[in-house]
């Protein structure tokens, strides 16, 4: 082939992907295709089977699932639109920690993704023990996922007994620090009052894992809310509108009680409920929903 | 021992006017572009899954040149008639299988340690860039000496698999030979369910036959301790020597069985 005739191949080659991709773009912005066709799905749910398909490449088959569920969990967590779908989580996660029996991330992480409360997550503790149970058969003398599942126990369960039980556990594994004997002792003596639960969220904070002490950091910042939420309650039961008017932080604003709308610890402002007079933390919020009180 | 040598560094330049080693800077981008992109995909597992895809990549990309090489080794000889005046040379039949086995283990070899460097060089980028706060959190240091465990399987599997290929090869046809190959590689995967073939079935000939299989067929899943080493997982010096004794005696039994194949066919 002649220099000429080599140029101007390549640039016939280079036009018809420039070609290709305007007509993408072109049906892309026409033909736009919904959140229907595009979201996710799993073909293979069993994660043996997937063992089986993926061959020796198992632990690469882990990372795929893994990161597919990172993907899921994120798109649906910031999805504007819509009801937040959070039903193929924990089929992702079984999937990667089939594959992968010592994927750790998968089932510390995968925990604190399934516990998280609507919207949040699909507020699934059930399915959080659940697959960290799993972790403890493939490894049981990790003591990181008996000390998740007692903090699921604790933070979104309320069960101080299972929570102190599962401390217990921790602690008597190799290597488990010392400080979980204490806390054991603490959720049974104390019933998980608000100092333990800083004690605990602080030690998590000293965690090696970067997305841990994000955790233990918005943990804390829930639990600073919790303390804010008491006392704006007990200030909205003090002074309570006139009969017939609803609760409103404006009327105690006008009464000179508060000087403005009271924020949580991100600055989100405090919702106070018109009818009933219960203050929450907005669904705005980062720290929404805060830990289920104690049943 | 020259003989031998001889067609084995031959096997070797072909391999290299194939242009094998293209795969090398293949396995390079697919890295280094895989280092950046699940960076921003992951949380914090990032040298996790670059050690399972470079470990995995290396077993794939050696799986491929085992088979394609592997089953043309004899039969693509036959094929152009290049085997009269090759065995018309002072080189003997058992020399010349040897030989052609050993410069494709000799590619293997070169492939596999390229790869490890090129492992082993984006680990370090990431262990040098992270800071020591974020590596704290991993499982494993990234420059882990531990990984050569899994490469050193990983190459005592591909030789194997070479040694199936070539048994092949001398005396099936090569599309046939890579079908053979490829079928006794996904047997070998599945092989240790065999040997508990007798929890779900209570036929004691079916049990016996199940229990002969795994013996015979080549026991591939015991070479991959990829995952162990990844989490940094001990895996005992014993199992490494026993796996590497078991592989070594597999390739001698192929390559012997080679041997007496090709040294009793007849090319008239």
């Amino acid at each position: 082939m002649r220099r000429g005739t080599f140029i101007a191949a390549i640039a016939a080659a280079c036009g018809c992907l420039a070609v290709a991709v305007a007509l993408q773009m072109l049906r892309d912005r026409t033909y736009s295709r919904d959140e229907q066709q595009t979201r996710s799905i799993l073909y293979v749910r069993s994660g043996a089977a997937l063992k089986r398909i993926a061959l020796e490449y198992d632990a690469l088959a882990a990372d795929v699932y893994w990161i597919r569920a990172i993907q899921y969990y994120g798109g649906q967590r910031l999805s504007a639109t819509g009801k937040k779908r959070y039903e193929l989580l924990y089929p992702m996660l079984d999937i990667a920690t089939s594959l992968d029996p010592f994927f750790t991330i998968a089932y510390r992480f995968g925990a604190i993704f399934l516990s998280e409360g609507y919207p949040g997550g699909p507020g699934r503790p059930d399915q959080s023990i659940a697959l960290l149970r799993k972790g403890i058969a493939a490894q049981p003398t990790k003591w990181q996922y008996y000390h998740d599942i007692a903090f699921v126990y604790y933070w979104q369960l309320r069960d101080m007994e299972a929570a102190a039980r599962w401390f217990r556990l921790a602690a008597s594994q190799p290597g488990a620090p010392n400080w979980l004997e204490p806390v054991a002792a603490t959720m049974l003596i104390q019933g998980g009052d608000r100092a333990s639960a800083r004690f605990l969220l602080q030690q998590i904070l000293k965690s090696e894992e970067a997305w841990l002490r994000r955790m233990a950091t918005r943990g804390l910042l829930q639990v600073d809310a919790l303390d804010l939420i008491d006392q704006l309650q007990a200030i909205v039961r003090r002074f309570p509108p006139p009969p017939g008017t609803p609760y409103s932080w404006e009327w105690l604003r006008h009464q000179r009680i508060l000087t403005m709308v009271p924020p949580d610890p991100t600055g989100t402002p405090f919702e106070l409920d018109p009818q009933t007079g219960t203050v929450t933390v907005s669904s705005k919020s980062e720290l929404f929903p805060l830990p289920t009180r104690k049943q | 021992m020259r003989a031998i040598s001889w067609v084995a560094v031959n096997v070797f330049k072909e391999s290299v006017r194939d242009r094998v080693p293209y795969n090398l800077l293949l396995f390079a981008v697919l890295l280094i572009s895989c280092s950046y992109l699940i960076g921003q995909l992951t949380a914090g597992q990032d040298v996790k899954i670059i050690k399972d895809l470079g470990l995995g990549a290396t077993a794939v990309f050696g799986l491929f040149i085992a088979i394609f090489i592997g089953i043309g080794l004899v039969s693509k000889e036959v094929e152009r008639r290049s085997i009269y005046s090759l065995l018309a040379k002072p080189i003997s039949r058992p020399q010349f299988i040897v030989g052609k086995y050993a410069g494709l283990v000799l590619t293997l070899a070169v492939n596999v340690a390229v790869m490890t460097l090129a492992l082993y060089a984006v680990l370090g980028y990431m262990t040098w860039v992270e800071t020591a706060e974020f590596k704290a959190g991993w499982e494993a240091p990234g420059v882990d000496p531990r990984l050569l465990k899994a490469t050193l399987l990983i190459f005592l599997e591909l030789m194997l698999i070479t040694a199936v290929a070539l048994f092949f090869s001398t005396f099936s046809s090569p599309i046939l030979s890579a079908a053979f190959t490829f079928g006794l590689y996904v047997v070998g995967q599945f092989n240790s369910d065999l040997k508990n073939f007798d929890k779900i079935v209570q036929s004691k000939p079916a049990v016996w036959l199940a229990r002969g299989l795994y013996h015979v067929l080549p026991d591939l899943s015991a070479f991959d301790v990829k995952t162990e080493v990844v989490h940094g997982l001990h895996v005992p010096a014993g199992y490494l020597l026993s796996t590497t004794a078991y592989g070594m005696a597999y390739i001698a039994a192929l390559v012997t069985a080679s041997v007496v194949i090709f040294s009793r066919r007849d090319f008239k």
